[in-house]
């Protein structure tokens, strides 16, 4: 018989971005408040103390501050013909663990979607008719729009604290920034960093193409910055070590930076530490939900947390998990197409050049995790998919994030990976590479998705999930595109060499380089219950006092960094709860 | 001869019948400084904030223990002094106190039992406190704390201090003026802030210089040495007030962010100052704190504007601000980085620039200013080492929560590195502390608890 704590207004599972979100608006209304973080509890000082934080091969080989896959993971196989295999060794995505989650370690590359990303399917339709359409994708609008979206974006960017350049001022293009972006409704709260040489070099090369660099917008502090809670950041001294770090300066957008300690005053909110949850309890008849149980590692036992809501909160992989084994919408079958929890699950396609120069020095050392010059004019908006046979696009990026000496030293392929030759390399490559980047839109498939594995079990005897996913032809396609149209632009910075890393027409998924931490979609928002686990509000069709935040929510991926959109429907769906749950607990749709 | 004896006799006798006096004698006790009707009751709030603005919290609660029951080991030059309980328990606190016997305490430091308090308790400050503020705080104490029984330490200091009637006499010196308080007249603004700063904020208890023996060299506006300045627990409570002091330095808002949040574009407030914000000053409203910073300010007489709006909520981002003259030369020095500058600029390079900058302007409100900062160019270099070994934190306020914590270096740095970077930041930039010593180092380092 488990433990039963005395009963809470919310509960909230996990306690990072969104789950600090949620704490802070509902806690506004003056209701009882509890979030149980699975993790241990995590501030700037001590736990990212410098220089024990710029520690490479803890954290950046070793991932010490990362979801260990003995304490979860999952099982993953590319096809339904392979038999799962549990994700034993951290690769392709790095889940984050602790207060903070993974917006602790994430890169500050903080990105609102296009429009068009947002009502993908009638833009595909509007322009292109069904018929371009791949049977196998499962392509969707977002059952809200930027413009409902966009004050919620605009609240996320000033609560973190963004540092970039508006390209769209309520309409009006803004020299110097993006002009394929949305509209903002003001300027970026700080301005742009400072660019280093190589992001200047590409931005030099593709003005001359005629293309239009514009800063990154970055969850890096130009200037010190206070926020809407009185929360505080300092300047950012580009020491290089932002994704797999936490920042000991107090410059990384981070739920630490920006909300926990204002939370922390809040009377009606706590929050417990080493509380793994393992379900949410559904009533009788199934229409709502009771309460989380959950796992206390100090006292080694079951917990049952009674509430009248229930968000979840906890990373997009972690929450559908908790749905599969929770009940919560019917599980979704590839083969017959029903069901819907883990349906649509999604990544990124990405891909690359490095130049190599023999006499420029780029002093790598000098960088951030979201610095950088960019274009957006192969963006989605951009491009003819009728013409060019994919659905999709990708922003290009150029700018040292980090001169970090295990992972981020760039060689020639066909450099020796060790002894004379490796050492006579780096010293003769070290400091002379740039790269740019393609990081781009991954559509969701009928085929890739995610359930309960049936073989494979967690510490608690529960079954490990599985993950079903492989490259799609569609957005193989989308890259070679950008590959294609990225070696001129690479060809006329006239490198010495220059090698490009794109993922050719039928790659497979390998689970072990590292990729991306952009794992989206599993409990992806609809219109109707047939298509999706949660409604336009992120309240879970089946149960209205369940609330679902994260990328998980995502109908397919964007070509951006998750975190801008993650967070303006944290807003988006505070303010729903605020203004129309609360004084009527129901269906909002 | 026998004329001289009998003199001398007599003169003996009188003082000792004097002494007698002093010792045996019932001390006169100050009478109320208004006529409040007898069924007069504060406003509903208003005893709570003059506890506040008087901070009577921070001496009268022991780490981790209840609130006002006692029982903190106050550090004196006399030796161990302990805080009272102040809850309204009959027994072991002040539940049996009269409104006179209350009165007594704040103006003329006397308990109910007719002892003299240790002036530990400012009752030179408290002594200005209002009729109004006085019948505040007993009905808040009286009604509003729950009593707790707890029976704090007695306080037992050495002959000859543990003769409390000599305080009689230290109160001759000590309390000069009458009780009350008598404002400057310049604005209602100014005279608010003045009342707050001489009667329950008791600032000279830590601002003005203490004479030789101990009384405070100024507890009013126009007395000599008021606000000029002081040491406490080996802290510099810099000057507020005179040439060159945080008034001339400062705006008035940022005066007020610093009363309110503990962190300015200039500073942060650390050590006692620390605590004063986080138990005290960060209760005040914006516009007591403007009040303060607006009587400081004019207290030389400059013409005073009260800032709109009071206090700048976010969000805001807020420019590093640029080296001024006098740390130009620092400035380029750190800048260029040659290999052979001093080992103290090249550990403040590895350890703290991130931070401070070159400039040693830090970044605003989040990393102080080295420049120009008391803390760190003051007679003290006690605290400035206790920081680059210990780090500090700041209290989370209303108006900004985060606890900022600087991290301390006592793993990274030895007591020669240390006095080497202390040294530095002491005389960059203009600045012109005196050096600091290994052996100094190793005093603070052997002193205080390592921290992290």
């Amino acid at each position: 018989m488990a433990r039963q704590e005395k009963k809470k207004d919310v509960v909230i599972v996990g306690l990072g971005w969104t789950g600090a979100i949620m704490g802070m608006e509902l806690a506004q209304e003056g209701l009882e408040i509890v979030a149980l973080e699975r993790g241990e509890d995590r501030a700037t000082v001590p736990d990212f103390k410098y220089p024990n934080m710029i520690d490479e091969l803890r954290y950046g080989v070793r991932l010490k501050l990362m979801q260990a896959p003995a304490i979860q993971t999952q099982t993953i196989r590319r096809n339904a013909s392979e038999t799962a295999l549990p994700y034993r060794s951290l690769g392709s995505y790095l889940p984050g663990n602790g207060v903070g989650g993974a917006g602790i370690h994430w890169n500050g590359l903080n990105w609102r979607p296009m429009p068009e990303e947002l009502s993908l399917r009638s833009h595909v339709t509007g322009n292109w008719g069904e018929g371009i359409i791949p049977e196998d994708m499962l392509l969707g609008d977002y059952p809200v729009t930027y413009d409902e979206l966009e004050s919620h974006f605009d609240r996320f960017e000033y609560v973190a604290g963004i540092s970039g350049q508006a390209g769209n001022l309520n309409g009006r293009i803004v020299t110097g920034g993006n002009p394929f972006e949305g509209w903002r409704s003001r300027e970026f709260p700080m301005p742009p960093m400072p660019m280093t040489y190589d992001s200047a070099k590409f931005a030099d090369a593709a003005k001359a193409m005629g293309y239009h660099p514009f800063p990154a917008p970055a969850g890096i502090a130009s200037t010190a910055y206070v926020n809407e809670y009185g929360m505080q950041m300092g300047p950012c001294n580009f020491c290089g070590f932002c994704e797999r770090f936490g920042c000991y300066q107090y410059s990384k957008s981070s739920p630490q930076t920006a909300i926990i300690d204002a939370l922390k005053r809040k009377p009606n909110f706590s929050y417990r530490t080493g509380a793994e949850a393992l379900r949410v309890e559904l009533a009788p008849d199934g229409k709502t939900a009771t309460g989380v149980t959950y796992f206390d590692h100090a006292a080694q036992e079951e917990v049952f947390q009674p509430a009248d809501i229930v968000i979840l909160a906890a990373f997009s992989l972690n929450n559908v998990h908790l749905m599969l084994l929770s009940g919560i919408g019917q599980p979704y079958d590839p083969v017959t197409g029903e069901g819907v929890t883990g349906m649509g699950y999604a990544y990124q396609m990405t891909g690359g050049i490095t130049l190599f120069y023999k006499e420029d020095v780029f002093n790598p050392f000098v960088g951030h995790g979201a610095n950088g010059q960019v274009i957006d004019d192969f963006a989605i908006n951009q491009i003819d998919f009728g013409a060019e046979g994919f659905i999709g696009g990708s922003y290009w990026r150029a700018g040292t994030s980090n001169g970090q000496p295990i992972r981020s030293m760039s060689l020639p392929s066909g450099t020796p990976s060790w002894g004379a030759g490796w050492k006579s390399a780096i010293t003769e490559w070290y400091g002379h590479s740039m790269s740019i980047g393609s990081h781009g839109s991954h559509m969701a498939y009928k085929t890739n998705h995610l359930d309960l594995d049936p073989t494979y079990k967690d510490r608690h005897g529960r079954p490990l999930m599985r993950m079903t996913f492989d490259w799609n032809a569609n957005d193989l396609r989308m890259n070679q595109f950008m590959k294609r149209k990225m070696e001129p632009l690479a060809a006329s910075m006239k490198p010495d060499l220059m090698e490009a890393g794109f993922k050719d027409i039928g790659a497979q998924f390998d689970v072990r380089p590292y990729q991306t931490t952009h794992n989206v979609g599993g409990h992806r928002m609809s219109e109707n219950p047939a298509e999706g686990v949660v409604n336009r509000f992120s309240q879970v069709w089946g149960q209205h006092n369940v609330f679902a935040l994260g990328a998980g929510n995502f109908v397919q991926n964007t070509q951006y960094n998750p975190t801008g959109l993650v967070g303006a429907l944290a807003y988006w769906t505070a303010d729903a709860i605020r203004a129309q749950y609360l004084s009527n607990p129901r269906p909002l749709v | 001869m026998l004329n001289l004896l009998r003199f001398l006799g007599a003169v003996v006798l009188l003082g000792l019948v004097a002494l007698l006096a002093i010792i045996f004698l019932p001390v006169w006790k100050t009478a109320p400084t208004a006529d409040l009707p007898a069924d007069w009751t504060p406003v509903d709030g208003t005893g709570q904030y003059a506890m506040y603005a008087s901070d009577c919290m921070a001496c009268h609660t022991a780490p981790g223990g209840q609130p006002f029951a006692g029982g903190l080991a106050i550090a004196s030059p006399m030796g161990t002094i302990w805080s009272t309980n102040i809850t309204p328990d009959v027994e072991t606190g002040i539940g049996g106190y009269t409104l006179d016997q209350f009165r007594a305490v704040l103006y003329d430091g006397i308990a109910a039992d007719g002892t003299h308090l240790y002036p530990a308790m400012p009752y030179e400050n408290y002594r200005h406190l209002t009729e109004e503020d006085v019948r505040g705080l007993y009905d808040y104490f009286m009604t509003q704390v729950a009593p707790i029984k707890n029976e704090a330490p007695e306080t037992a200091l050495d002959f000859p201090f543990n003769q409390r009637w000599g305080i009689r006499v230290w109160n001759w010196v000590a309390l000069r003026g009458a009780a009350g308080f008598t404002p400057a007249g310049v604005s209602e603004a100014q005279d608010r802030g003045q009342y707050l700063v001489e009667g329950p904020g008791h600032c000279a208890a830590c601002h003005s210089p203490r004479t030789p023996i101990f009384t405070q060299s100024g507890t009013v506006l126009g007395q000599d040495g008021f606000l000029t300045g002081g040491v406490v627990n080996g802290w510099n409570a810099p000057a507020l007030l005179g040439e060159g002091s945080v008034s001339q330095k400062w705006d008035i808002d940022q005066m007020a962010m610093y009363l309110a949040t503990g962190r300015n574009i200039h500073s942060t407030a650390n050590g006692e100052m620390g605590l004063a914000v986080r138990d005290s000053l960060q209760h005040l409203s914006a516009i007591d704190t403007i009040s303060i910073a607006a009587f400081l300010k004019g207290a030389d007489g400059t013409a005073i504007t009260l800032p709109d709006p009071p206090l700048p909520a976010g969000p805001q981002a807020l420019p590093a601000l640029d080296a001024d003259a006098a740390g130009e030369a620092t400035a380029q020095m750190l800048t260029e980085a040659s290999p052979d500058m001093p080992l103290g600029a090249r550990l403040y390079l590895d350890n703290c620039n991130a931070c401070h900058f070159v400039t040693g302007k830090g970044a605003p409100e989040i990393f102080p200013e080295l420049a120009g900062n008391d803390l760190v160019t003051g007679s003290e270099s006690g605290p400035l080492i206790g920081i680059i070994l210990n780090g500090a934190s700041l209290p989370s306020t209303e108006l900004r929560p985060m606890e900022l914590v600087m991290q301390g270096y006592a793993d990274r740095l030895s007591d020669a590195d240390v006095a080497e970077l202390a040294t530095f930041v002491r005389s960059a930039w203009g600045n012109q502390g005196t050096a600091v010593t290994a052996e100094q180092v190793s005093a603070v380092r052997a002193a205080t608890p390592h921290a992290e």
